[in-house]
């Protein structure tokens, strides 16, 4: 399968990455070959294999429901842009 | 041209777990913004997910309750989206192996049947922040103390037909979680809120119509609003030539309309995967059992008890079994006095809810406790107080004035079952109202309420009902 420059666009854009176009040729060979792996893989007889969810086989941890985390706002705020009011400010988003 | 509606229904149920789905931060409603929001909430570098038992073991329970299958193996995967007040540009979720698969639900209708309703899953998931969007110099202000707070989502089929059923399946689903103990229900909190999906076909079409999604419904009275408002707006639309577009809109409850959400218009493209920082969830029977035997009695089957242990009308029952809390008060009240399950639901129902709902207050804040109203009610069954006196000790038990027989002795309302203190009274009233007597003599049957009014008016409502009656008539015949 082979991506062209208008999907590598969209992948960039889903992803919030900002790429150089001339870099999207290269994007494009890349992640059709990677494309390609899957289809290769796709290709394989599974029948009678249990799809994989993680590579290693064990079970999820559960923890305890108590409340551990102590409230460090300040710690946290310390590194952020702009914060007001105890609220961290973004660029305004329009519902 | 006759229309039929499709209804779905995404419910959004907060677990009522003390921290958060992935993280030991607390979940309690109202902190100072961002007090309660850590490291793992924040999405900060890093960080790993650890998944909250309790979380686990409420979706459980609310899998076995609508009998559902609970899936021994689940798998939590990222909903990729940018937004602000999700931090890590991914919401864990569950997508391709939720937790709880294919159950059901029975709702009541208002013509008296019942229907049944398919619960297509329901899944476990984090909840996002909160944007704040008044104006912090054009810029939007970020909450997250919410983030990361554990929610079910429980998506139905589209079996409903209608804004009512919708309201009678969201009401039977919040009795249900609220009775589970798994979420508090609070929905002007956000607790319980719901996503709605419609659309219209002609009647006898196979095939569904185009659906709108509308988000964040927090009230069941604009639930039934907005899908009512959507089912016109869809068939209006649809029989002046145009179409409907699939799209997500917003419920505005000021102007009682929907409208599509502008801005948001690309199309979602979520490209789940399954999130490598968690691990299958694994259930063994053990845990399943464990959750099972931790099911308290269900509303449907409480309802079906009261029926049939107190005799009463399934109405009654029903009203009754509306929460665990009234149900028990209920039962409290009936083992106390020992007898009468009628009495005791008429005054549950009737005056307890009435001074409820007048000082807005739960049934777990009632000044009068299930022993009292017992109480109050054993003097009605031994004739001490009448019904009508009853309702005055009653608001005397509100204001705490003491127990039922301590306001009767002070405030001197025991009933008069002396006959000769009754005849007394009696003769006086006959007395005092000459006139009254000859015209009843004289064949005005429908006096003798005037003289029964006169004697309870004379004995302060005191006098036995039933022996005023009967000795009234024997006097009055002369």
């Amino acid at each position: 399968m082979s991506l062209g420059p208008a999907e590598v666009a969209k992948i960039a854009h889903l992803a919030r990455l900002a790429i150089r176009e001339k870099d999207a040729p290269a994007y494009a060979r890349n992640l059709s070959a990677i494309l390609d792996l899957v289809a290769q893989m796709n290709a394989v007889d599974t029948t009678g294999v249990a799809p994989m969810a993680h590579p290693l086989d064990m079970a999820q941890r559960l923890r305890a429901d108590e409340v551990a985390e102590p409230n460090q706002r300040k710690h946290f705020q310390a590194i952020a842009p702009r914060v007001e009011a105890g609220l961290y400010l973004v660029p305004k988003v329009i519902e | 041209m006759e229309w039929e509606t499709v209804i779905g229904l995404e419910i959004h149920a907060q677990l009522a777990t003390q921290s958060k789905i992935f993280s030991g931060a607390s979940t309690a409603y109202g902190a100072e913004p961002n007090t309660q929001a850590c490291a793992i909430d924040l999405g900060l570098p890093g960080v790993l997910p650890v998944l909250n038992r309790e979380a686990a073991r409420m979706a459980v329970m609310f899998g076995l309750a609508i009998g559902a299958d609970v899936a021994h193996r689940s798998v939590f995967a990222r909903k990729n989206y940018f937004y602000p007040d999700l931090p890590k540009g991914y919401q864990i979720s569950q997508y391709e192996l939720p937790v709880v698969q294919k159950g059901q639900l029975t709702i009541d209708l208002e013509d008296g049947t019942s229907k049944v309703i398919g619960i297509t899953r329901a899944h476990l998931e984090e909840d996002a922040g909160k944007s704040l969007h008044e104006d912090f110099h054009g810029l939007s202000g970020i909450d997250l103390n919410r983030a990361g707070t554990p929610l079910l989502e429980i998506v139905s089929e589209p079996d409903l037909r209608s804004a009512k059923e919708a309201v009678a399946y969201m009401k039977k689903l919040h009795q249900m979680v609220v009775y589970l103990g798994i979420c508090d229900g609070n929905m002007q909190e956000g607790s319980f809120r719901c996503d709605a999906n419609i659309s219209v076909r002609r009647k006898g079409d196979p095939k569904f119509g185009t659906r709108a999604e509308i988000k964040n419904l927090n009230s069941f009275r604009f639930v039934e609003r907005a899908i009512e408002f959507e089912i016109e707006r869809q068939i209006d639309l649809i029989e002046s030539g145009g179409k409907v577009v699939q799209e997500t809109r917003l419920y505005d409850p000021d102007q009682g309309e929907t409208r599509s959400m502008r801005g948001k218009e690309e199309a979602n493209d979520y490209r789940y995967f399954p999130d490598p920082d968690l691990l299958p969830l694994v259930l063994d029977d053990e845990f399943i059992a464990a959750a099972r035997a931790s099911l308290p009695e269900l509303p449907d089957g409480k309802k079906q008890r009261f029926v049939e242990q107190y005799g009463l009308s399934s109405y009654d029952a029903g009203v009754l079994t509306a929460s665990r809390e009234l149900g028990d008060y209920y039962e409290a009240t009936v083992a106390a006095l020992g007898s009468e399950p009628k009495l005791c639901a008429n005054w549950v129902m009737g005056d307890l809810a009435a001074f409820l709902n007048k000082d807005n207050r739960d049934i777990g804040q009632s000044p009068v406790s299930a022993v009292q109203l017992a109480g109050l009610l054993r003097r009605i069954q031994d004739q001490t107080i009448s019904g009508k006196i009853a309702k005055e000790v009653f608001e005397a038990l509100w204001a705490g004035e003491g127990d039922a027989d301590a306001i009767i002795e002070k405030r001197g309302l025991k009933q008069i079952t002396d006959t000769s203190a009754i005849e007394k009274v009696i003769d006086d009233v006959i007395a005092a109202n000459p006139e009254q007597l000859a015209q009843y003599r004289a064949g005005k049957d429908k006096l003798f309420g005037f003289f029964v009014g006169q004697v309870m008016k004379l004995s302060k409502g005191k006098a036995n009902p039933q022996q005023v009656n009967e000795l009234l008539a024997e006097k009055l015949k002369g």
